[in-house]
């Protein structure tokens, strides 16, 4: 059978981003935790790329990984490549890989609050980019802060350019990390779970705006979610990642109408809807692995309910499912046919 | 912020009482002057009665302690027992110690600082434990040993420096003696810059820092030890006062007629008004040093703000 | 609005530093450690732990014994306990039994530290020296110990009026150089035992266990599972003592065991200032007192006790900081 793990999904000229079979592994006092076990994904310009699982399903190590974040020791990168605009960013000098960050791909940031200096103005650190970046000075950099913050839409920006992190509201300071990932325009921005620490009312006025911005400049975007509600609105494309590895990929509508793996599956009926009101909620049952102890075969298998022998013995490959699409089940054929 | 510090003054004054009166009960009423004023020999008890009156000691103690505040306060600070004013005896030996701890106060802030940044971007390296060990080594050899030592080895062995420090003390001088007073402080202020070093470089800031593509030097001088300095200036401000008073050891080391040389010598020959008006403005001093600090608190971390 | 004050304010609690003695250093311990609820770490990240998960104490003691730095010093302490109690274990001599002619010779057959000023044998005297250097530290940090962690521990979980008063007390304690309170306090005390400076440092210590011991004692009572207990119906006493004691001790304990190791150097400090224990008794302080004049002609003098002393400070607060990181999961 045809199967994606070394070839990227669909061949495409404009590819921003292309992670190829990478690796990642902590390395702790109690074992080697293997976070990220051969992942690989691309993100094309422009394009909006969902990354769907639970916590310590490796999803965030791999944007760390790419953005050259990770925090090192323990975390170190063991195979794969990071293709960046066609470079790849593992083999690039620190200085060269400085260089790109901030400027060619951005990073949003989960918790505003903690991810802003708590200690240095709004305004100083917008125009930090600046500075650096563009060799700006600080005066004229203050301006460009003043500019950003109004086109993020905060209210009375000349006034408030001067003020610390922890004087705007939740919604507030995540504009501001937002206007600070858009400010030389990059390439490509990458959004960790942006909207989980906000108020659900806010959630979906800064999403709105990211999706906005992100249009007008048309960068690319990788969103790192485990709100499927989220995903249905603004991916154009998902992966999900369940112990380090990729289980699915494929486009976002696809996905909604007939999930491939066993997985994927689980967490769209878990989601509660209204037209089955009254019915039990399915929960995936048990807990997911430890990452210093991955069960051998499909990572999944304790808790998948179509389990068999072979899957606890033999690691699934990525299937191709169709042209762009793909799934890690053995078994992904009975698992689309289900519905 | 007028409101905050009017609160802190007024919760000073009875620590201030409290200090001043401890040191006056323990001064006064443990030892007893007159006696220490003759000597060996027993005084006339004529005399004797005299010059309690003279010195306000026929009162009860409570009383002695007010009328000495009262003096105080008008800039009176008496007299020393051998005639001297005991304000002559403070404007000779007060420049002399401040001098000492700024020398002690620049070494504990430099070198700890630079010492404990640098183990805590190392932190579980050989240079980091080497550093953590090196700070415990300081801080249990205690300063009367560490002191005789460097004063042998620079002064005597080396001859490095003149091991005994001359009347006009210029900083030149102080400069072995500031760095024996420091010692055990800039072994603290290492330690506690790791620390702070090592919290905050996992902070998610300094990560945004990184991911904003900074140079390392900016990461990690503006961003990281911006915020690792926070506690580190709190400390060493408080330290400055406590430097003073403890000044009593080095002093007599390097025979330097500071603070504490006076106070020990006003206390091994019982002269009381010499004690007590040292101890109350050194009470003083350090009182003032904790609200500046508070105060500074407030200037080196926006999210405090007093009411 | 929060006060500038706060647990990791060490401003706090630095008020008798850099005295000669080495009074500040056990502060720093006290911001980085508040007693974690049982079982909250280790738990490696998205996994869950196999095995029966381990006590903080038993996974402290786990981690300890595979301590160097907590081996060698816990060894080293062991050794000046005993020689404290039986020192002609490893010396002969008597301490007291000099002869002037000797004065300031160096090392002879028997005699390997050589003589000091009044020609009596170093290595002797040092050896006898741990005994009051031992007493002094051990009966000091147990009577500072016991009335901070009482008075703190009161204070902290009754609050109201009574930590105020107790805040204001130990504001005043913080506000003497340690060194200076000493050489008054004791300047006038003619007893020659160990018992006066025991009593003074016990007097001036007790303030800096109970501020830990508050601190310790108010995290502590934030905790759900305090709460939850209160809730079932349990009294104040019950809860003090079967919920937050456990977890308010572990503080105090690095803090005391640090704080030995200062009271030993305080007690040196001011048996080197001359207030502290006084000839015949044999101690350090004295000893280096004496040798620093002859330092220029007989450095043997000043080694031998001065390194004796800074060991013992050494190995007292090394054992603290090993024990305070094998408690203190956080600073891993």
């Amino acid at each position: 059978m045809d199967t994606l793990t070394e070839s990227p999904l669909v061949p495409r000229t404009d590819t921003l981003l292309d992670v190829r079979d990478l690796h990642v592994e902590f390395r702790t006092r109690d074992g080697i935790a293997k976070a990220v076990n051969g992942v690989s994904y691309a993100v094309a310009r422009g394009e909006t790329l969902a990354v769907l699982g639970e916590s310590g399903s490796g999803k965030s190590v791999t944007v760390q990984a790419v953005m050259g974040i990770l925090d090192s020791p323990p975390g170190f990168v063991t195979r794969g490549e990071i293709l960046f605009r066609g470079e790849n960013l593992l083999t690039m000098p620190a200085d060269q890989r400085r260089k790109v960050r901030g400027a060619k791909m951005a990073m949003i940031f989960q918790d505003a609050l903690s991810a802003l200096n708590p200690v240095l103005t709004v305004g100083y650190q917008l125009g930090e980019m600046f500075v650096v970046h563009r060799g700006m000075s600080r005066r004229d950099a203050r301006a460009m802060a003043v500019e950003l913050m109004d086109r993020v839409r905060i209210p009375a920006a000349r006034q408030r350019v001067g003020d610390y992190p922890h004087q705007f509201s939740g919604g507030m300071r995540q504009r501001i990390m937002i206007a600070m990932a858009m400010a030389l325009e990059p390439d490509l921005i990458i959004a960790d779970e942006p909207t989980t620490a906000l108020d659900v009312t806010v959630q979906a006025q800064v999403m709105d705006l990211l999706a906005e911005l992100r249009q007008e400049m048309g960068m690319g975007l990788i969103l790192i979610t485990h709100d499927l509600g989220v995903v249905a609105d603004v991916a154009d494309r998902i992966a999900v990642m369940y112990a380090g590895r990729i289980v699915e990929t494929a486009p976002v509508h696809d996905i909604y109408r007939a999930p491939a793996h066993p997985y994927t599956k689980g967490l769209l009926e878990s989601i509660p809807r209204l037209d089955r009101k009254g019915k039990e909620l399915y929960a995936i049952r048990g807990l997911p692995p430890s990452l210093t102890d991955v069960p051998p075969g499909c990572a999944f298998n304790p808790r998948c309910p179509m389990a068999r022998e072979r899957c606890r013995t033999e690691v699934p490959p990525l299937y191709r499912v169709t042209a762009e699409r793909g799934s890690a089940c053995h078994y992904w054929e009975e698992c689309v046919g289900d519905d | 912020m007028g409101r905050y510090v009017i609160r802190r003054l007024l919760q000073m004054v009875p620590v201030f009482i409290g200090s001043t009166l401890l040191i006056f009960v323990m001064v006064y009423a443990l030892g007893d002057p007159v006696a220490a004023l003759f000597g060996d020999r027993a005084p006339d008890p004529a005399t004797a009665a005299q010059i309690r009156k003279d010195l306000y000691l026929d009162h009860p103690l409570w009383q002695q302690y007010v009328h000495y505040m009262a003096q105080i306060f008008q800039g009176n600070f008496g007299t020393a027992f051998d005639g001297q004013p005991v304000l002559t005896l403070m404007s000779t030996a007060w420049p002399l110690t401040i001098r000492l701890t700024i020398v002690a106060v620049v070494v504990e802030a430099v070198i700890g600082v630079v010492l404990g940044l640098f183990s805590g971007l190392r932190r579980g390296r050989t240079v980091d434990s080497g550093v953590l060990v090196l700070t415990l080594v300081v801080v249990s050899v205690p300063t009367f040993v560490s002191g005789y030592v460097l004063q042998y080895l620079f002064g005597v062995e080396w001859n490095l420096v003149n091991p005994s420090v001359s009347p006009a003390a210029p900083f030149s001088e102080l400069l072995l003696p500031g760095i024996v007073l420091a010692l055990v402080s800039l072994a603290y202020v290492t330690r506690l810059t790791r620390t702070s070093v090592v919290e905050n470089h996992r902070a998610d800031y300094v990560r945004t820092a990184i991911a904003k593509g900074l140079p390392r030097h900016r990461v990690v001088l503006r961003h990281l030890l911006r915020n690792s300095l926070i506690p580190v200036v709190t400390f060493i401000g408080t330290d400055i006062g406590a430097l003073m008073g403890g000044a009593i050891v080095t002093e007599r080391i390097f025979n330097i007629h500071g603070v504490g040389y006076q106070l020990y010598q006003g206390i091994l020959r019982q002269n009381s008004p010499t004690v007590v008006g040292f101890v109350t403005i050194l009470v003083i001093v350090f009182l003032i040093a904790n609200l500046l600090v508070d105060l500074l608190y407030a200037v080196l971390d926006p999210r405090i703000r007093y009411a | 609005m929060p006060e500038p004050s706060s647990a990791q304010d060490p401003a706090e609690s630095v008020g008798n530093a850099g005295a000669g003695g080495t009074m500040d250093f056990a502060a720093e311990q006290a911001g980085s450690l508040t007693a974690p609820p049982p079982g909250e770490h280790l738990v490696p990240e998205g996994g869950t732990t196999t095995g029966k998960p381990r006590s903080l104490w038993s996974d402290a003691w786990h981690d300890l014994r595979r301590n160097p730095v907590f081996v060698v010093s816990a060894l080293v302490i062991v050794f000046l306990v005993l020689i404290s109690i039986w020192p002609k274990l490893i010396a002969s001599g008597n301490p007291l039994a000099c002869d002037i002619n000797k004065s300031q010779d160096g090392p002879a057959p028997g005699h390997p530290f050589g003589f000091d000023l009044q020609g009596c044998d170093v290595y002797t005297r040092t050896v006898y020296g741990a005994r009051a250097s031992v007493t002094v530290g051990v009966c000091a940090t147990a009577g500072a110990a016991i009335l901070g962690s009482v008075l703190g521990g009161l204070a902290g979980f009754f609050g109201g009026w009574w930590d105020a008063v107790l805040s204001r007390i130990s504001d005043v304690f913080f506000g003497i150089p340690i060194v200076l309170g000493g050489l008054v306090f004791l300047s006038v005390v003619t007893n020659t035992t160990v018992w006066p400076v025991i009593g003074f440092i016990v007097l001036l210590g007790w303030p800096q266990i109970a501020r830990i011991a508050r601190g310790a004692v108010m995290t502590a009572k934030q905790h759900d599972y305090v709460q939850a207990a209160r809730a079932l119906g349990a009294g104040n006493t019950r809860i003090l003592l079967r919920h937050i004691a456990p977890n308010a001790v572990a503080p105090v304990i690095v803090v005391a065991t640090i704080a030995l190791g200062t009271y030993i150097a305080l007690e040196a400090t001011l048996s080197f200032l001359g207030v502290g224990l006084k000839p015949p008794t044999v101690s350090w302080g004295i000893d280096i007192s004496t040798a620093s004049t002859e330092i220029r002609d007989a450095p043997h003098m000043l080694l031998w006790p001065a390194g004796a002393l800074s060991v013992t400070v050494l190995a007292f607060i090394m054992l603290g900081d090993a024990v305070r990181d094998a408690l203190d999961p956080k600073l891993r």
